[in-house]
This record gives C-alpha cells, structure tokens and sequence, in this order.
C-alpha cells in the first residue's frame, strides 16, 4: 500500500479522550482512583464486619461474665482482669494462655474488671455506636433535606424566616442543647439520639438549600414550571437528585461527628446506660480502670480513631470525586 | 534566511516539557522552536492544551514544579542597564535569578482574567509600584508618580483615586488596563499577552487591543499573544505560529496564515471562524478533541481528526516543508509524493472574501 | 463597615436573648419541687412559691431574672455546692478555665500556623507530610484520649507531672489538659493553613507578582500569607467553642475547677441542678455568640473586600 494515499475510511474519531462516560461512572472512577479513599473504605468495611460478626464469633455475650466452677473448691471463680491473649501464639511457645482455670478460653482483648470478655463488647460497642450514627444521621438528612428544600425553593419571606430559625439554632452551642436534654429526659441512649437530631441537620439543610438555590434558576426547572409542573414535583423529582452528591458527602463527615458527640456524651456519663455499651462508655471503662488495667482502653480507642480516619477518608475521597479540580497545564 | 540582521530577542529552540502528574507523564511540548524579533509580533495560535501557554510560561519561568524539561533552549536578549545586549538561557538560569533580573524589567506578562490576576487584598498603587521599587530601586514616591502616569497611559480616568482602590472596586476591563500598566511599569523589552482579552466583554476586547498596540508602538517592545481567536491574530501579529497537540505545525507571517494556509488543521481553524458573509448556516468545528498527551500519537498527533489524513500519517511524524522564505508547515500533503489536495471550496471563496475587503 | 458591624452587634444580643430565653422558659416548666433539700408541708411550698414569685407569669419571671443577671447574680444551686451563690463558684471556674483554654489556643494556633505555614512552602516535602498525617491524627483522636494518654504516661508512670489539676501548681499542672486540649486545634489550623496557602499560591495572582518579580520572602509575607491567613480566622471560633465543649471532659478527667466540670457535675450527677444548667447554658451561649461575633468583625477588617464598599466600574 503507498504510503502517500489518502486514508479509505478513515472514521474521524470523535471525543475520544473526553469519553461520554456518565456522572456517577466517573465519580466512581475517581473515587477509586484514590489510595486514600479506597483504605478509609477497608477500614469502614472491615470495622463494620467485625461489629457484625465480631461478638457472634466470640461465644460470649457481651453481658456475660465467664466463670468457672473451680473443681477442687468446688467454688465460682470469675475471670476477673485477664490480659489479652491470642491462643494461638501462645500454644506455639509452649504455654497455655491463662492459667489453669482458664486455659481453655480465648479473649482476644482480654477481659475487664467484671469478668466480661472485651472483644465481645468491644464490637458490640462499635455496633452500637454505628447504629445509633446511622440512625441518627438518616433521620437528619431527611429533616435537613426537607427544610433547605423548601426554604431554598420558595425564597422570600419563607426563606429569611427559615433562615433566621437556623442562624438561633445554630448560635446555641452543642452542650447547651445536650444539657437541656438532660433536664428533660433520662440519661441513656434516647438522649444521645436526640442531641444528634437537634443538632445535625443543619448542616444538611445548609447543603440543600445552597443547591436549591444554584439549580432553582437553571432552564430545566424554568421549564418544568412553565410546563406546569407542581412544586412538589419540581423539589422531589428534579432538585433532589442533584443534591444526592453533596448530601452523600456531607454524610459521611457528620458520621464520625455522631459517634465522636455519641463518645462524649457517654463518657460524661449522660450517654449510654449500663451494661449496654458503646465506644464511648468502654474508654470511660477503660480509662475507671487505667491504673489495674491498663490494656482495657486500647482497644475501643482504636475502633474509635479508625472509623474516625475512615469516615474522613471517605468524606474526602467523594468530596473530590464529585468536584474535581481542573488544573489548567 | 536573511532575518539574522534583524535583533533575535527571543530564540525558542527545541523545547520539549514532559508534565509529571498523578494520572502519568504529559508529553505537553514536543520540539518547539519559535523566533521573535525586537518590535514584532508573533501570535502564538492553538486550541487549550495545545502548550501554547506552557512554552511561554517556561520563558517566563513560571512553570509548575512538575514540569520536566527534556531539552531545549529559551535564549533571550535584553539590554541592560549598561546598555549592553544580554543574552541569555532562561533554562539554565534558576527562578531567583529569573525572577531579579528578567522578570518584570525585561519580560513581563498580562493574564488571561483580570478578574483572579490582581492580588484582591492589595491596593492598586501598591501593586504597580511594587516591581517599580524593586527593579529600578527608585523611591516609593518617584514611583507613586510613575504609576499615575502609567494608569493615565492605560486610559484610567481619576488615576489617582484608584491607586487607592482594591482590585474589586474597579471592573473587569479596569483591571485588565491594571495588569497592562503593571506589566510596563518597569519598561519591559517583551510583553507576552496570555489570551488578554478572551475574558471580556466583546466591546472591551476591541479597546483593550488597541492599548496594547499603541503601548507597544510607542514604546518599541516586542508582543507574543498567546490566544485561539484568529480575529485577535488577524489584527495584531506579524507573524503566527500554529500549535497542534505540543508542536507547531505551520508558521508564517499574518499573510500567509490567513491567505495561503498549507495545514488542514490550519484550514479548519479558518473555517471555524464565525463570518457574517458565509451562506452556509452551520458554523464550521473541527471533529474531535486534541489527543491526550499521555498517550502519545505514533504518526501525526492530527491524523485522528484530520479528513486529508494519509497512510503515512499514522506512521511517522510530518516534517517542516518549507513554502516559502517565511512560510513552513509540518503536513504530508506537501511532500511531492503526496496527491495533489487543495483547501476546501468554501474556505477558498471565504480567503477570496478576505483578500477583497482587506484591499 | 460601621454599620455592618452596629448590625452584627445587634443581630447577636437579639440572639443571645431569645436564646436565654428559651432557655429560661425549658428550665422553669420542668415539673417538679424546686426547694428538694427542705422538708416543708404544701402549704408552706405553696407560700414559698408566692414569696419567690415563681407563680408570676413567665415573662415577668424572666425579666426579674434577666435583671439579676446583668450584675453577674445567678442566684443560687438547687443541690450543688450547699447552694452556695452561683456567682462565686462560677468566677474561680471562669478563670480556671480562660487560663487552661487560654494558653491551648494560644498554643494550638501558634504551633498549628508554622506548621500549616512550612508544610505549604515545602510541599510534598518531609513537613508537608507530617502535616497531614499530624492532622489526621489530631481529628480522629479526641482531646481527653490524648489526656489520658499524657496522664498515663508523663503522671502515673513517671510522676514528672502532676496526675490532676493542682491550683498551687499551676504552672506544672497546667501542661497535661492544655497540650492535650491544642491538639485539635493545632491540626485543624494547620491543615487549614496549608490548604488555604497553597490554593493562594496556585494563584494567578501569585503568577502576576512572580511576573513581576516578586520571589522568596516578599512574595510570601506580601502576597502569600495575607491573602491566606484571612480564612484561617473564621475556623478559629469554631475551634475556640469546640475547645470549650472538649474541655469538658478533659476538665472532669484531669479534675479541674472550672466550667465544664461544673455542667458535667450540674447535668450528671443523681439530682439536675436546674440553676446551674440555665447559668451554664447562658455563659456558654454568650460566649459563643461573642466568638462569632469577633470573628466576623476581624473577618470584615482584614478583608478589604468586605471593608470596603464595592464602587462602580468603568463600564
């Protein structure tokens, strides 16, 4: 073939680069993309897992107090403080992990001054604390959807009065409002579930109303309104989805603010009840009993940094994916 | 070529820059060579991400930290203050020095957006008189006065109030009139113009060149424009380079560019230039986008987008084919092998069209 | 700008009052006895009742309150302190903890601005990466487990420090909850710091002042820092709150005397002090209010772009 002939159906390629890959495609692609993203979402996964499985696995329950009947005094002895023990090694080097009594267990995390095995509680705290972060933040989202839709799509009046609500709510610090609860309900889980409520669907509403207002004058919606479409529809069916992206975000930053505000609150002592635990009231364990105990406060620290680290990561990963920056050459 | 008696200010030898970034290595300028002589002008024309801006950035020594150069010279003559002609490397020179003695006093820059260009937390008057009191170690008086003279040249009423004024007091041409007095503040012997006017209103534009052909007219300094609007080349350049994926592909004076194109890449820019006479109803675009510089083409970066593409052109890379003294161009069509192709009929009646109202 | 600020000032006594009084009105519809600690028959209640006023209609309530307030009285605690006067137990905990605090964020912004500083100047570099992993470390760890950690270590185990708040030992026994209360600062400031300098230096406006040849520490005091430090002053009144709420905990573990041990005690203990709380909850909000405040006012004189009012163009 001469090399000096035009090209014979020669497809002119169109866009190749800047394929037409959809919107959540290259979210997708550029989450992953990022180292951090994907760890934070190991840690997340594999914190989640374990807080599962974790105290079905273990055969305690995390009330439990193991004891045996000590065979020669026929009398119960509790497995009061043990150190945290992997079997495993230490049948390597030839040594049963606890004494006699117990030789036959396994704690992981080891046990703490009653008796009861830390790794079960441990992820039952984790559990806990995810759940009640879950819950709590699922709820905000719709509340703080709800409000910054509306405010942000009828303006005006109804917005400046909605707007000043959020600026006084916003103003009464968190621990004001925590310790007004206290005044009015008992102390327990109900309590931190509530604190979470008041306090984290302002953020959301902010997010949902700053996009409300950015789509609101976009042709589309004009169009749509000319057309006839209700109010109703124009916030749920066409705004809505576009602030699916901010919102996720948001999420998985107000996340770890729950848990971290769910740790406090139990460790002041107005959070969770026992024998119930959660992140929290194990570093307040943990710490009660830091002089005798030291090992017992490491373990919740850890879940509790790591979700932290995870949740961020995350945060970051999606903040990124969904905006990202165009550095002009 | 007899133009070596002419003053070479700024000799671009093959400058070639590899960007290291996260997604891989950018091959963003493959072997550029540009010329310019003292009191022309060159405009430099090309799509974004051509490495139009990149090559003027690096004799500016304002690359990124995460440019790579390969090889390639930037020598650059000025004269100094002993009147003396320097000539020197920028490449080899390193951003301290640049920054002392080229930066500002000899080779100065207008920006794209006026709007994000000016330091917002800084006055006006601070921001002209800054370089002055640095370059020419005059006193901040002397250079008061100078400023409100330069804001005077670059046609802003009040010259004196708005020295006082921040960036956001005053309006986007405001600006730009700004920029341009800081960039002649210190008596710049090159103006590189990196697409001044595309950010402004239409009716701006027009002003804002016309500035800095009067500023360059009366004070002898060479412009490089930086811009993909051939209107702007047409009005302003001596001579244009055309730069396709990291590479110039035609060069030649205005004349030639806009009369006698031998490029297909060069004949679509033509016709995709809005014209009020065209009868045809649908603006002309050039199929596809610039390749991706991560993956380098094997033959002609163009070839993709190109109708007129040859075999060869996925093979190996054009050469320059010299048209005439001023006039190359790196294409296959003009290699004597190649079939005899002419620019397309529209494009012929529209140069026709061109040439009449020139006239 | 005067009258921005007379504005802003306005905005937040509006605010802190309709908060004070909403809090008011939670704590005063609590039922229940408000005299716990004396046995008295109904009658003698009811009496009591009449002669404090407490079956005055709520607004009047308040604004004797609000009144008694102004002069610093907070009346007295239902069950803490034997019912000593709020007002001085409260002023040794202010100051307990304005010092503690004081000298955490003083620490934290110092040590968190060089950080984020030298990190954005050396980017990618040794310090660059120590900032960020510092700073992750500083959000994913609350300030009491540092505490802990610091009491365990440099108290328990080596007896170099104090193990708890000693107010004849101020100097020594201030260095645990203070270091450990800047943490979060300190990261947060300097990730900030750093994020804001090197968008500011990724600039076209620091293209233009390097064009014009500006470099080294001109370029950085002139052109770089201004610009970037500007921000950073809006994430300190968040910061200087959420120290206040952390100092919570850290107060109640490292047993200091100061505000946040006081609502801990106020809220957690077998009785509510219903007094305590309202007193609390208006000290905290007003110093919230105020911070936000500063903030905006400082935020409004640093930025010429709020400072001055924009004129008109050349158009």
């Amino acid at each position: 073939m001469n090399d000096f002939e035009l090209l014979k159906h020669h497809d002119i390629v169109t866009d190749e680069n800047f394929a037409s890959q959809t919107y959540w495609k290259g979210v997708f692609t550029r989450f992953f993309a990022k180292k951090r993203s994907v760890i934070g979402l190991i840690i997340v996964v594999v914190i989640i897992v374990l807080a599962i499985l974790g105290p079905v696995l273990s055969g305690y329950e995390y009330r439990e107090i193991s004891s045996v009947i000590n065979p020669e005094t026929g009398k119960e002895v509790v497995a009061k403080g043990l150190a945290p023990r992997i079997p495993f090694l230490h049948k390597l080097l030839g040594k049963a992990p606890y004494d006699d009594f117990f030789a036959d267990k396994t704690f992981l995390f080891g046990t703490d001054d009653l008796g009861r095995d830390l790794w079960t509680r441990t992820w039952y705290g984790a559990r806990v604390s995810l759940l009640i972060a879950f819950v709590t933040i699922a709820i905000d989202v719709v509340i703080g959807m709800c409000y910054g839709l509306i405010s942000g799509y009828f303006g005006g009046v109804v917005d400046s009065i909605m707007q000043r609500f959020v600026e006084i709510a916003n103003s009464v610090p968190r621990l004001v409002i925590v310790s007004v609860l206290a005044v009015f309900m008992p102390k327990g889980i109900g309590l931190v579930i509530v604190a979470l409520l008041i306090t984290e669907w302002i953020g959301m509403s902010k997010i949902a109303r700053a996009e409300m207002l950015k789509i609101k004058e976009l042709e589309y919606i004009l169009a749509g309104k000319t057309l006839g479409a209700s109010n109703l529809q124009i916030i749920f069916g066409d705004v809505l989805p576009n602030t699916i992206g901010p919102i996720i975000t948001q999420v998985m930053f107000s996340i770890p603010t729950a848990i971290f505000t769910e740790a406090f609150l139990s460790f002041v002592g107005v959070g969770i009840m026992l024998p119930e635990c959660s992140v929290g009231s194990l570093i307040e364990d943990g710490f009660n009993n830091i002089t005798t105990l030291p090992y017992q406060i490491i373990p919740p620290i850890i879940v509790l940094a790591l979700l932290m680290l995870g949740f961020n990561f995350i945060g970051d990963g999606l903040r990124e994916a969904l905006a990202p920056k165009l550095k002009d050459m | 070529m007899k133009v070596d008696e002419k003053d070479k200010i700024l000799d671009i030898k093959n400058l070639d820059i590899t960007f290291h970034t996260s997604a891989g290595d950018i091959h963003a300028i493959r072997g550029v060579n540009i010329d310019l002589y003292r009191g022309e002008t060159v405009a430099i024309v090309g799509e974004s991400g051509s490495g139009k801006s990149v090559s003027m950035k690096a004799a500016m020594g304002l690359l990124d930290s995460n440019a790579i150069i390969n090889s390639g010279e930037i020598l650059f003559s000025y004269i100094d203050e002993k009147g003396e002609t320097q000539t020197v490397d920028i490449l080899k020179k390193d951003t301290k020095w640049i920054r002392k003695n080229i930066n500002g006093n000899h080779m100065a820059m207008v920006f794209q957006d006026p709007m994000t260009s000016l330091d917002p937390t800084m006055t006006i008057g601070k921001q002209i008189t800054e370089g002055m009191i640095s370059h020419l170690g005059i006193s901040k008086k002397e250079a008061y006065s100078r400023a409100v003279e330069l804001l005077n040249e670059v046609g802003i009423v009040d010259a004196e109030k708005r020295m006082k004024n921040y960036p956001h007091q005053l309006s986007g041409g405001m600006r730009q009139r700004v920029v341009i007095a800081i960039a002649l503040s210190c008596n710049p012997d090159l103006l590189i113009c990196d697409e001044p006017t595309t950010a402004l209103d239409v009716t701006i534009q027009a002003m804002i060149l016309e500035l800095i052909l009067k500023v360059q007219k009366e004070r002898g300094i060479s412009v490089i424009y930086i811009t993909h609007d051939l209107g702007v080349v047409a009005k302003v350049a001596d001579y244009v380079n055309v730069m396709y994926a990291g590479r110039l592909i035609e060069i030649g004076n205005v004349d030639e560019i806009f009369y006698e194109p031998a490029h297909p890449y060069t004949w679509g820019l033509l016709s995709a230039m809005p014209d009020l006479e065209t009868e045809d109803s649908r603006l002309y675009t050039i199929p596809g986008s610039p390749p991706n510089l991560i993956h380098e083409p094997a033959g002609d970066a163009f070839a993709a987008r190109n109708e007129y593409a040859l075999v060869i052109d996925e093979k190996e890379q054009p050469p320059m084919f010299r048209i005439s003294e001023t006039h190359v161009a790196a294409t296959w069509l003009l290699d004597p092998r190649a079939p005899k192709i002419e620019m397309p009929e529209t494009l012929k009646a529209r140069i026709e069209r061109m040439r009449k109202e020139a006239l | 700008m005067a009258k921005y600020i007379v504005k802003r000032i306005v905005t937040s006594v509006v605010t802190l009052l309709i908060i004070t009084f909403l809090l008011f009105f939670l704590v005063r519809i609590m039922p229940g006895n408000p005299f716990p600690s004396e046995r008295m028959t109904d009658e003698a209640i009811a009496a009591k009742r009449l002669e404090m006023g407490l079956d005055d209609p709520i607004m009047t309530q308040f604004i004797r309150y609000m009144k008694k307030v102004c002069v610093g009285d907070f009346g007295k605690g239902t069950s803490l302190y034997n019912g000593a006067p709020i007002k001085t137990v409260l002023n040794k905990a202010i100051s307990n903890s304005f010092k503690i605090g004081g000298i955490a964020i003083l620490l934290g912004t110092a040590v968190g601005l060089i950080l984020g500083i030298v990190a954005a100047l050396n980017r990618d570099g040794f310090w660059d990466v120590f900032c960020s992993v510092f700073s992750i470390l500083g959000v994913c760890v609350p300030a009491y487990v540092f505490l802990i950690f610091l009491q365990y270590t440099f108290a328990y185990k080596t007896s170099l420090l104090p193990y708890f708040f000693d107010s004849m030992n101020f100097f020594k026994s201030t260095i645990i909850p203070s270091v450990s209360m800047s943490l979060f600062t300190m990261s947060t400031i300097a990730r900030f710091t750093r994020n804001e300098m090197v968008e500011v230096m990724d600039s076209d406006y620091v293209r233009l002042a390097e064009s014009k040849g500006m470099y080294g520490t001109k370029l950085v005091t002139r052109h770089i820092l201004r610009n970037a430090l500007i921000p950073v002053v809006t994430v300190l009144a968040p910061l200087i709150v959420d120290l206040l709420t952390g100092a919570l905990v850290v107060e109640k573990i490292y047993g200091i005397q100061g505000i946040g041990k006081l609502m801990v005690d106020a809220i957690s203990g077998e009785g509510i002090d219903y007094n305590y709380v309202l007193a609390l909850g208006i000290i905290y909000s007003a110093l919230y209010i105020g911070m936000m405040l500063v903030v905006d006012i400082l935020y409004g004189v640093l930025d010429p772009r709020i400072r001055v009012a924009k004129k008109g163009g050349d158009k």
